[in-house]
């Protein structure tokens, strides 16, 4: 939780230094829904992030320095330049990034736990999505094929009260999100996201329920966004007073600070360690990511298919020959025959 | 070797691919116990088993996405539309995840999305249609849509084993109306070339699917009634685009009519005329003409139907105002 906080906070800095490329999301105030959850699944498993999910894709063992390289468009950033913030993944480290359009990763996720368990591999699935997506098609139609197949799968609802601007009174008219499971005949469960370690708990019986081949589980983890949609926001749609609640009286790392020192014997020198060392690991990978230089332009062209494995530059580019540069003519062009007839 | 229909055709593809690389899978609505709406997958559950052949909720955007993330751990995902219709319902799954995966994410996508699709059939606005078009358009997907029973089987199997997503648009006037014999062996057709339907000299239609046929039909009366040589390439991999075929017809005859079952405003032949006039301007001798459906949604009664798809006496009339330019 603590590398989640200060990598953004990081990127912050980054940001107002115009080296951030695009738009910056914060998950400050959620990192225990992140974190506790992606600690619940073995390493051969594979998680599926949302925007809000930096901390998770940690824990799955992405790094600082792909985070900022990323952020920061750089060339050998892990998608090379193609894609935005965390929208990346690796199938090898278990977790598999993200699109904007929302809920499409249930279904992706939904066909990768079907591989294992058509497979019979061992392994468990966890797809993210925020509380706004359960209203998309995509959601629905992705957990009830999952449910029906019983596809090892878990799926988390992080309730974070707002979906852009979007409060959850507008979003639905279901009491609460965990209801929907009793829909799609799977067992749900509702967690205080803030406190980690509930969060742990209850994912870990989630994927128990998925590793023993009892099917898809519903979580719905609740929580607070204290930051607006992307840090262009002024989140001037939140009632006074609600942000700063959150922050005194709910703050995730907080709380688990005060229960590893009151009920797990740690000191304060050993939460200080740990910021330290996490500040130095942020502050290494921030000068190692602003060394590398941005893309070539021409790697544009590159990947879109297996094969053919490059686009043509077109003929305007400078540097590019095209057809209608190279003026190929019939033999003969422009010239007269006796006929009179021109070719 | 006996004949077998362009249905057949599509299902022996199906059975070989799956005998042959145990990854190969089918997921579809009604596709399993019954076989398919056109009994394109009769047979496969019984061979292969549940696991392999997935009787699926009717859910288009989840079967796509599932087919995606299945492709991306090792399987090789053959979707059914039940009609090529309803893949506008899975419209996102495919153009911003499926087509992308590759490109943004480097995450292998191997997959056909498969279908009936076209009209003639009088089966109305949403039993009819050639989506193609916004397909072609996205970069990250392959398209084709072959013409004859043998192309079907040739083209099915590159599909299987394209490490790309492919849409393979099967017609389903065709399904049963016309047979080939298969050619022995180990039939793939390599997907981006395409196949001259008839030689002739006069005159180039360009055309792919159902039209091949109207067009052979009119080439057949205009030899006989105006004495003309009509060429006819069809194309049968629609992205990627044989465009060295295209340009070589054009070259040779020096008049070209694009027929397409698709309505006209943005539909294939723009493409195709836009690639005549970049590359191959000098060479015509007149304007390059269209024949096409009208643009409105296809309407089941047969006389209206009949008026807003292009037939055969259209590619003749459009075929002798061009050899009269």
């Amino acid at each position: 939780m603590r590398l989640t906080r200060t990598l953004e906070e990081r990127l912050v800095a980054l940001y107002r230094q115009t080296k951030v490329v695009g738009g910056l999301f914060r998950s400050l105030g959620q990192e225990a829904d992140a974190v506790g959850s992606a600690y619940a699944l073995e390493r051969r498993d594979i998680l599926s992030p949302l925007i809000r999910n930096l901390g998770a894709m940690l824990v799955k063992g992405a790094t600082p320095v792909e985070i900022l390289k990323q952020y920061m468009a750089r060339g050998d950033s892990p998608t090379r330049g193609r894609e935005l913030n965390i929208h990346f993944g690796d199938t090898e480290r278990g977790f598999i990034g993200q699109i904007s359009p929302l809920g499409d990763m249930v279904c992706v996720m939904a066909g990768v736990t079907l591989t294992f368990k058509i497979r019979h591999e061992d392994r468990v699935g966890l797809v993210y999505v925020g509380e706004g997506a359960t209203s998309t098609g995509a959601f629905h139609e992705g957990i009830n094929f999952a449910a029906v197949q019983r596809c090892p799968l878990v799926v988390i609802i992080e309730n974070n009260g707002y979906a852009y601007s979007t409060p959850v009174s507008k979003q639905t008219a279901a009491k609460q999100f965990v209801d929907k499971a009793i829909g799609y005949g799977i067992p749900g469960e509702q967690a205080d996201g803030n406190d980690i370690l509930a969060v742990y708990d209850a994912t870990k019986r989630a994927v128990d329920r998925a590793r023993r081949g009892d099917g898809v589980s519903l979580i719905e983890l609740m929580t607070y966004r204290r930051k607006g949609h992307a840090e262009h926001d002024n989140q001037s749609y939140v009632p006074a007073g609600e942000i700063d609640r959150w922050e005194r009286e709910n703050d995730p790392i907080t709380r688990y600070v005060a229960r590893l020192t009151g009920e797990f014997e740690f000191t304060a020198a050993d939460i200080d360690a740990v910021d330290e060392r996490v500040r130095r690991e942020v502050d290494d990978a921030t000068d190692i990511a602003e060394r590398s230089g941005p893309p070539d332009a021409l790697d544009a062209l590159l990947g879109v298919y297996a094969d053919p494995p490059a686009a043509e530059p077109l003929w305007f580019r400078e540097g590019s020959m095209g057809a209608v540069e190279v003026h190929e003519r019939p033999e003969g062009w422009g010239t007269f025959n006796s006929s009179g007839e021109s070719h | 070797m006996a004949e077998i229909t362009y249905l057949e055709a599509i299902r022996e593809a199906l059975f070989e691919e799956m005998e042959r690389d145990v990854n190969v899978m089918c997921l579809g609505e009604d596709i399993g116990a019954y076989g398919g709406a056109f009994k394109v997958t009769e047979g496969l559950l019984d061979k292969f088993g549940e696991n392999r052949v997935i009787d699926s909720p009717i859910s288009e955007i989840a079967i796509v996405g599932a087919a995606a993330g299945a492709a991306h751990m090792g399987m090789r995902p053959v979707v059914e539309m039940q009609f090529i219709d309803f893949m506008a319902n899975a419209y996102d799954m495919l153009t911003n995840y499926v087509a992308t995966a590759r490109y943004r994410a480097f995450l292998p996508c191997p997959m056909v999305v498969r279908g009936p699709s076209g009209g003639y059939v009088r089966g109305g606005p949403f039993h009819s249609q050639n989506p193609e078009a916004g397909f072609i358009h996205t970069p990250g997907l392959k398209v084709v849509y072959p013409s004859t029973a043998d192309d079907a089987k040739g083209l099915m199997k590159a599909a299987i084993r394209d490490d790309d997503c492919v849409l393979f648009f099967e017609h389903k006037y065709l399904y049963r109306r016309i047979k080939a014999e298969m050619p022995n062996g180990d039939h793939v057709v390599p997907i981006g070339k395409a196949r001259i339907a008839r030689e002739g000299r006069d005159l180039s239609i360009i055309t792919y699917a159902a039209t091949v046929w109207k067009a052979l039909e009119a080439a057949d009366q205009l030899e006989k009634e105006d004495g003309l040589s009509l060429q006819i390439l069809d194309l049968r991999s629609l992205a990627p685009l044989d465009d060295d075929a295209i340009q070589a017809t054009v070259r040779k005859t020096n008049r070209v009519l694009i027929v397409h079952e698709d309505t006209r405003t943005g539909g294939l032949a723009g493409e195709i005329t836009a690639r005549i006039n970049e590359r191959s301007f000098a060479w015509l001798d007149a304007p390059v003409l269209r024949v096409t459906a009208h643009d409105v949604p296809l309407p089941y009664a047969p006389a209206l139907e009949d008026y807003v798809l292009p037939q055969t006496a259209d590619i003749v009339r459009a075929a002798r105002t061009l050899a009269a330019y």
